[in-house]
């Protein structure tokens, strides 16, 4: 065969599969937000779900999965920042770093479901913390942590060495180049994985079944001290997210319009996480334009 | 194959039979002023000597060029001599400055690099602001008001030949410089600092001829100022800008010299070959 003819095939055949995947995403997002977005409105949005008639809707849900997400966000993002400065700018090539590293590899690949037993074990019976949304945030960021590492990892070693030498020759200590120049220069791409793996840890389901509950006590929006019971902010009531809701309805749901809440939550949670990601690559771009003043 | 207009070259005619295998010039200590010296100087990478037998002096406000083949231990040399090896390699043996053993544990390295400054081959200029690119190391470290940064800052671009230039976009990005301009930016910021050395490595190789051509020119303005030691892979480059030359091979020095004499009567038969192309 000539190597023309086998190229033009091969691209072809490339060309082929980027499509299917394309085409198989299509159709998903398509299937789901047809079904969902007539479902949509202010009140499905805003109102608390109702468990035996219909007209319930998922605003309660929908503020539990942002507050559980900011909370599991505010506890990972320091620790994997700091983990990932140590392993990129810090860590010399030995043994307690390659232990490190496999760590990190394992935690991410651990089932997110066995990640939420475990909360369930260790949080919620052993810590006495109950069904909260404390231990669902600790979950998540036990879930979380490894992946954003990783990402925030690759952000900085993206930065040239250039640049660290640029630093070191100019009289500064290694912090101060991590810190003014190698951190400055990562921030759009750290941002853009953040924001990435925000959109993972809102649509996560299995590893908050058994740490955040399955239920969600209506709540008071006029309380917003978070020592008392009714109010969105405390952090040790029990919190069903989006994403839990739409596995326990389509289980257990026995509302007389099951199907339309159903798809109508999966649309919601689309939409979200869609947004996370659009917005994750412009953030990222507009960030990098004002910190490099370009 | 065999090019008709190549013209061989034998290790020259008036390179004695008794050639020495090494020359080091000596500098008098009543005439010239030493700003840095090496003594016994030894790097290692891991188990491999990268440098050894490195013992050079070098003169205060003149250019110094290290030449040499790919892997002759010139960079090696040049980056022991602030510390920037620190991380990769081993180094042994003394580097005097100012009567001071810089190569020993208790020296702060982030000091005496304000000291002995260095630029790098390719272009490095931070993701900031052509402004910031020069003042960031300064404030770091001291307090200064907004009128001494503008000075500094307009001093050391002017030094760097490139003030008029980036005079009206201060504020723009130093990544939208081209590549002579970045480069001369880098030695701006290098110059901010008031170093008393500047050690450069291969600061125009990743350059076209006319913005290589500019850096030298700001070099040479330099010089009367700045010590100016420069690794250079361009031979017309170490003729034409400097003012001694030391010949590397395979980690050792092999001819140290006035400029001058090694390009035209090279004691070392293998400093002849090298500078007039048999190898390298």
């Amino acid at each position: 065969m000539k190597a023309k003819t086998a190229d033009k095939i091969a691209t072809g055949f490339i060309y082929a599969i980027s499509g299917i995947v394309a085409l198989i995403l299509f159709a998903m997002l398509s299937f789901i937000l047809v079904r969902g977005v007539p479902h949509l409105s202010w009140h499905f949005l805003t109102s608390p779900a109702r468990a035996f008639e219909a007209g319930g809707g998922v605003g309660v849900q929908l503020f539990n999965s942002f507050y559980l997400l900011i909370l599991a966000m505010v506890i990972s993002f320091p620790i994997a920042l700091g983990a990932a400065i140590y392993l990129n700018e810090y860590a010399k090539k030995n043994y307690f770093t390659a232990i490190v590293r496999t760590a990190i590899e394992i935690l991410s690949s651990l089932p997110s479901v066995v990640v939420g037993l475990f909360g369930f074990l260790l949080f919620v019976v052993q810590f006495k913390l109950g069904f909260s949304i404390l231990s669902g945030a600790i979950a998540l960021t036990l879930f979380n942590l490894p992946l954003l590492t990783r990402s925030i990892e690759t952000s900085l070693a993206q930065i040239p060495d250039l640049q660290r030498e640029a630093g070191s020759a100019l009289g500064l200590s290694r912090w101060e180049t991590v810190l003014h120049v190698i951190l400055p220069a990562a921030v759009p791409s750290i941002v853009t994985g953040v924001v990435l793996s925000a959109g993972r840890v809102f649509g996560e389901a299995a590893a908050l079944i058994y740490t955040a509950g399955q239920s969600a006590p209506a709540l008071n929006f006029g309380d917003w001290n978070p020592f008392n019971i009714s109010s969105p902010l405390n952090p040790m009531r029990p919190a069903e997210t989006l994403a839990v809701h739409i596995w326990k309805i389509n289980s257990e749901g026995i509302m007389p319009d099951v199907n339309a809440v159903s798809a109508g939550a999966s649309a919601v949670l689309i939409i979200v996480v869609l947004l996370f990601n659009f917005s994750a690559r412009k953030l990222g771009m507009k960030l990098y334009k004002k910190l490099t003043s370009s | 194959m065999t090019n008709p207009n190549f013209e061989f070259k034998p290790a020259s005619d008036f390179i004695r039979e008794d050639a020495p295998e090494r020359y080091i010039y000596n500098m008098d200590a009543d005439k010239h002023e030493i700003a840095i010296s090496t003594h016994d100087l030894q790097v290692f990478y891991g188990d491999n000597l990268a440098l050894s037998e490195g013992d050079l002096e070098f003169e205060r406000y003149k250019i110094t060029s290290l030449i040499g083949a790919s892997g002759s231990g010139k960079s090696t040399f040049l980056r022991s001599l602030n510390r920037m090896n620190d991380d990769v390699a081993t180094v042994n043996g003394q580097i005097m400055y100012r009567g001071v053993d810089i190569n020993t544990k208790n020296i702060d390295v982030y000091e005496m690099r304000r000291h002995i400054g260095m630029v790098f081959q390719r272009p490095n200029p931070f993701a900031k602001s052509i402004y910031d690119n020069i003042t960031f190391a300064l404030t770091q470290r001291g307090n200064y008001t907004k009128e001494q940064l503008d000075e500094i800052v307009e001093t050391s671009l002017k030094q760097a030949a490139l003030w008029d230039q980036v005079k009206d976009e201060l504020n723009k990005s130093a990544l939208a410089l081209s590549g002579g301009q970045a480069q001369r930016l880098v030695i701006a910021r290098a110059l901010a600092l008031k170093p008393d050395i500047l050690l450069l490595d291969e600061p125009s190789s990743a350059l076209d001829p006319i913005s290589s051509a500019q850096v030298e020119d700001t070099l040479i303005e330099l010089k009367n100022q700045y010590t100016i030691i420069i690794v250079t892979h361009n031979m017309q480059q170490a003729a034409r800008i400097s003012d001694y030359t030391a010949f590397f091979h395979l980690g050792k020095v092999i001819e140290y010299d006035l400029t001058r004499k090694i390009f035209t009567r090279p004691k070392v038969a293998l400093t002849n070959d090298y500078i007039s192309g048999n190898f390298g």
